[in-house]
């Protein structure tokens, strides 16, 4: 078994490094290399083989796992381009964004006080959704104009960070409700 | 996670939420969000003639130690002036409620809120 441990996850799965991916093309590639890594397949093998098998499944698991979601592709794009978010020390957002999170946020405490909660949560999800989707695509699109659109791309996956947030908190409000 | 005592007291007891009405004088609002973990917070000062921040409130959506940096953060500004307030340091909040390092970044938003309020606060006076 060759190893390159340089390659990057891109590279590992044969795919261009870009924004852009065809997520049942990842998927067919993803099944293929973890078949040929397989623990399964060296059970037989010398140690190191097996040692080999486990951290490449691993990486593989991890690669996949990374490029499949959008927001997790596009930082791991970001700083294979050596502009990584720094999301602990880079705090600045527009303030319109944060008004309008806020205003979410309590949209999302009203809804919860409500009878009918469970419908106006479903409602709110739908339109967090619309706006989650509707921010992808200007991130595709800054992700094709590149290096000159880079300050575009870093705040779309910010806000994307924001929204994905704010449906993981719809979810477990209607989870606890039913 | 385990959270310190201080911070399950402010988590628990909140102080100053809330927000001052819109026609409400001499206020400076601050807003600020935590990319990392989708928090946001607002903090608003309310500040006297003399420059002197007589009171604070603040809303937070985050966890457990966004939510006590903030009312801590406002507890603390209560009759500082501007000066005063702006030097307070993210470190003090942390160090105040024995947050662990993975919680450092919620103080780092509530030394950046209260920047921003007295920020918007200037700015609305025309300074």
């Amino acid at each position: 078994m060759q190893v390159d441990w340089s390659k990057n996850f891109f590279e590992l799965f044969g795919l261009p490094v870009q924004f852009d991916l065809d997520p049942s093309d990842l998927l067919t590639r993803y099944r293929e290399l973890q078949r040929r890594v397989h623990p399964d397949k060296f059970a037989s093998a010398s140690a190191e083989e097996r040692r080999l098998s486990m951290q490449l499944t691993t990486l593989v698991n991890e690669g996949y796992q990374t490029l499949r979601d959008p927001v997790r592709r596009a930082r791991y794009l970001l700083e294979l381009s050596g502009a990584a978010m720094n999301d602990e020390t880079d705090t600045s957002m527009k303030p319109e964004f944060l008004v309008e999170q806020m205003e979410l946020r309590e949209a999302l405490e009203e809804a919860c006080a409500r009878e009918d909660s469970l419908r106006r949560l479903a409602e709110l999800a739908n339109d967090i959704e619309r706006r989650h989707a509707a921010k992808l695509e200007e991130l595709r699109d800054y992700f094709s104009r590149g290096q000159s659109a880079l300050a575009a791309t870093r705040n779309a996956v910010r806000e994307l960070q924001f929204l994905g947030k704010l449906l993981r908190e719809i979810r477990d409000q209607e989870e606890e409700l039913t | 996670m385990a959270y310190s005592d201080k911070v399950m007291d402010h988590y628990e007891n909140p102080r100053n939420v809330g927000a001052f009405g819109k026609d409400e004088s001499g206020v400076g609002t601050g807003m600020v969000g935590a990319p990392a973990c989708g928090d946001v917070m607002k903090l608003q000062i309310k500040v006297n003639e003399q420059g002197v921040i007589e009171d604070a409130r603040f809303k937070t959506y985050g966890c457990g130690s966004a939510i006590a940096s903030s009312s801590l953060l406002t507890e603390w500004v209560k009759g500082k002036t501007l000066d005063e307030a702006a030097l307070i340091k993210n470190s003090e909040i942390a160090e105040e409620l024995a947050l662990p390092p993975v919680k450092v970044h919620c103080s780092v938003l509530a030394e950046d809120a209260i920047k921003a309020a007295i920020a918007d606060y200037k700015a609305k006076k025309g300074e």
